[in-house]
C-alpha cells in the first residue's frame, strides 16, 4: 500500500458506512432527540427572551426578525456539531478503544476507504439532523418549502468539511481528553463568530477576515441563502471555500490517520 | 507445488528498534505452521506484514504466489485473520458482527446469512446469536473472532495468539475446533507462546527470538534435536552430580537449586541418576517443546 494509490479507493467504502448505520440504528432514537429539541429550545429562548431586546435586524438589505435571522444558522451549527463530534469522539472510540479499524484492515478494505467512509458517514448524520431541524423550523415558518429542502444536500456537503477536520484531529490527538483543545479553540469560536448570532458585517474591520476564514461562516451564509433567499457572501465562493477546506482536511486526515494506524 | 506463503529476508524497523531481522520461511498448502517466540520476539510484527497490515522495511512477502505489497486486495479476499486484540463491534449482536464483516468481503447477504448460521453452529454460539458482544464471556468472544475470520471461507487462516487469556475449558474447545479445521485441509499460521498448543496443532514451526529465526522443524524433530526424548529434573543437586554430568558431557541446564538433564537415547544415565543422585526429588519425564523453547531462548524474563 503506497502513500496514496488510486486502486485503494473503491465503492467498498460504502460497506464501512453501512457498518456505522447498523450500529447507529441501535441508538438512533436518542440521537434524533437532539436535532428535534435543540431548535425548539433556541427558538423559545430567542423569541421569548432575546428578540425583545434586539428587535429586528438588518441583513442583506432586508429587515428580519431576530429569530428568522438565526434559524438558518441553527441548522449550520447542528451540521458542524454532528459531523465534528462524530469523527472526533465517536471515531476515536472506534479507532482506539474498539480497534474497529484494525479489524477492517485485515479485510479487503483499504485505509483510504475507511477514512472516506468515516467522513461520509459523519456528513450523512449531519444531513439527517439537518433534515429533522428543517421539519421543526419549517413548522414555525422559518423555512420556506420546497426550496428549503436544499439545506439537506447542503448539510451533507458542509458535513464533509467538518467531518474531515474532525478526523484530522483524531489522527493527531494523543488521548480522547485532548479533543477539548480543538473544541475550545476552533468549534466554540466558530459557533460564536461565524455570523451565527450577528451578521459578520457588524464586526470591526480587523475581526472580519477571521470570521470569513471560518468554514462555519460559509455554511451559515449558504443556509441563509436557502432559507431567506439572501446572504452576505458570494454563494459560489462560499461553496468553493468549503470544497477546498473539505478536500484539504480529508487529505490531512488520511495522512495522519495512516501514520497513526499503520505501523 | 507452490507454497501458500513465501517470506524472504523480511525486515521491519521501528525508529531505532529492529523488530524483525531477516526472517525467511515458507508454508505449504494444508500445513499448520507455528511461529513461536517470547514476548517481543517479532511474532506479531511478522504476522502483520503477512496480512498486509504493516509494510515491510525490506524483504518479500508472497501469498498464493502474489506479492502482498501489490496484490493486497486479492490476497486479503482469500485469507482470514484472527487478531490478538478483540476487534469485534461491542454494540452489535453476535450475528450482526458476522454479517457486517461479510459485507467487507462483498459476500451477498443471503450467502452471508447461511455462512453465519453455519459458523455459529460450528463454534457453539447459535444460542447466543442475538446476544450483544459486550455480554459474552472471554471464550465466546474468542470463538466469535475465529468464526468471523472464517466468514470469507479463507484458503489461509492467520491466528495471532488465539487462546491467550482463556481458561483451560475454553482453550481446549478452541483447540478442538482448530483441529477440525486442520483436518479439513485449511492452511494455518499460528503464533502462540503456549508450547502445548504448538505441539498439539503444528505440523511444522519456527522459533523466533530478537527478530531472527532460531530453528525450523516439526515439534518432534525439534524435541529430538534440542531436548532429547527423556528429561530428568533433579531438585537439590550436589557437587557430585555436577562433576558427573561434566565428566560424561551430558547436556543439562543448571538452575542452581535444580538441574535439568537432557538424556540422549540409549544412555544409561537415568539409572545412574536414580541410584546415586536423587537426594531430594527427581522427576523423570519426556522432553517437550517447552524444553526446546527455554533452551533456545533462555530463561530470563522478557518484559
Amino acid at each position: 500500500m503506497g502513500i496514496m494509490e488510486i486502486g485503494a479507493i473503491s465503492w467498498r467504502f460504502v460497506k464501512v458506512w453501512k457498518r456505522n448505520l447498523v450500529t447507529f440504528q441501535k441508538i438512533w432514537k436518542v440521537n434524533f432527540v437532539t436535532p428535534l429539541l435543540e431548535p425548539l429550545l433556541f427558538i423559545a429562548a430567542f423569541s421569548l427572551g432575546f428578540a425583545g431586546i434586539v428587535g429586528n435586524i438588518r441583513y442583506g438589505g432586508a429587515e428580519l426578525t431576530y429569530t428568522a435571522f438565526i434559524a438558518p444558522a441553527l441548522i449550520a451549527t447542528a451540521v458542524m456539531n454532528n459531523a465534528f463530534f462524530e469523527t472526533t469522539y465517536a471515531s476515536f472510540v472506534r479507532m482506539y478503544y474498539q480497534k474497529t479499524f484494525d479489524g477492517m484492515l485485515a479485510t479487503p478494505l483499504s485505509i483510504e476507504e475507511i477514512i472516506i467512509a468515516e467522513i461520509v458517514w459523519s456528513a450523512s448524520k449531519a444531513a439527517a439532523a439537518a433534515g429533522i431541524m428543517l421539519g421543526v423550523l419549517g413548522a414555525f415558518g422559518y423555512v420556506p418549502f420546497p426550496q428549503g429542502l436544499l439545506a439537506v444536500p447542503l448539510a451533507f456537503f458542509g458535513g464533509i468539511a467538518f467531518g474531515a477536520i474532525g478526523l484530522f484531529f483524531t489522527g493527531i490527538v494523543p488521548t480522547i481528553e485532548m479533543f477539548n483543545l480543538p473544541i475550545f479553540l476552533f468549534v466554540t469560536p466558530m459557533f460564536l463568530f461565524s455570523g451565527t448570532f450577528f451578521p459578520v458585517s457588524n464586526l470591526p474591520l480587523w475581526a472580519k477576515p477571521l470570521a470569513i476564514a471560518f468554514p462555519l461562516y460559509h455554511l451559515v451564509e449558504l443556509c441563509r441563502l436557502v432559507c431567506l433567499g439572501r446572504c452576505e457572501t458570494v454563494p459560489l465562493l462560499s461553496v468553493v471555500y468549503l470544497a477546498v477546506f473539505a478536500f484539504l482536511f480529508s487529505a490531512l486526515a488520511l495522512i495522519f490517520m495512516r501514520r497513526r494506524l499503520i505501523k | 507445488m507452490q507454497p501458500i506463503i513465501e517470506v524472504q529476508h523480511l525486515f521491519k524497523k521501528f525508529q531505532d528498534v529492529t523488530a524483525v531481522d531477516g526472517v525467511s520461511f515458507t508454508v505449504g498448502a494444508g500445513e499448520f505452521f507455528g511461529l513461536l517466540g517470547p514476548n517481543g520476539a517479532g511474532k506479531t510484527t511478522t504476522i502483520r506484514m503477512l496480512y498486509g497490515f504493516s509494510p515491510p522495511t525490506r524483504g518479500i512477502v508472497r501469498l498464493f504466489g502474489m506479492d502482498i505489497s501489490r496484490d493486497w486486495r486479492r490476497i486479503k479476499m482469500r485469507i482470514g485473520v484472527c487478531q490478538q486484540d478483540n476487534t469485534l463491534d461491542p454494540d452489535l449482536t453476535v450475528e450482526q458482527n458476522l454479517m457486517v464483516f461479510a459485507g467487507y468481503f462483498s459476500i451477498p447477504s443471503r450467502e452471508a446469512a447461511a455462512r453465519t448460521r453455519e459458523l455459529l453452529e460450528f463454534f457453539a454460539l447459535s444460542n447466543r446469536r442475538s446476544a450483544k458482544v459486550m455480554d459474552l464471556s472471554g471464550g465466546m468472544i474468542r470463538r466469535l473472532i475465529l468464526a468471523r475470520s472464517l466468514i470469507n471461507r479463507p484458503d489461509l487462516l492467520i491466528l495471532d495468539e488465539p487462546t491467550t487469556g482463556l481458561d483451560p475449558q475454553s482453550r481446549h474447545q478452541v483447540w478442538d475446533r482448530l483441529e477440525k479445521l486442520k483436518a479439513s485441509g485449511l492452511s494455518v499460521v499460528l503464533t502462540t507462546h503456549y508450547m502445548e498448543e504448538a505441539s498439539r496443532l503444528c505440523d511444522r514451526l519456527v522459533i523466533v527470538d530478537r527478530g531472527k529465526v532460531l530453528v525450523d522443524g516439526s515439534p518432534e524433530e525439534l524435541i529430538q534435536k534440542h531436548a532429547g526424548r527423556h528429561v530428568i529434573e533433579i531438585g537439590g543437586p550436589d557437587q557430585a552430580l555436577r562433576d558427573h554430568l561434566k565428566a560424561q558431557a551430558v547436556p543439562h541446564d543448571d538452575l542452581g537449586h535444580r538441574i535439568i538433564v537432557y538424556t540422549p537415547d540409549g544412555n544409561d544415565l537415568s539409572a545412574a541418576v536414580r541410584e546415586n543422585f536423587c537426594h531430594e526429588r527427581c522427576t523423570f519425564r519426556n522432553g517437550t517443546l517447552e524444553d526446546v523453547f527455554l533452551r533456545l531462548t533462555g530463561r530470563e524474563l522478557r518484559e
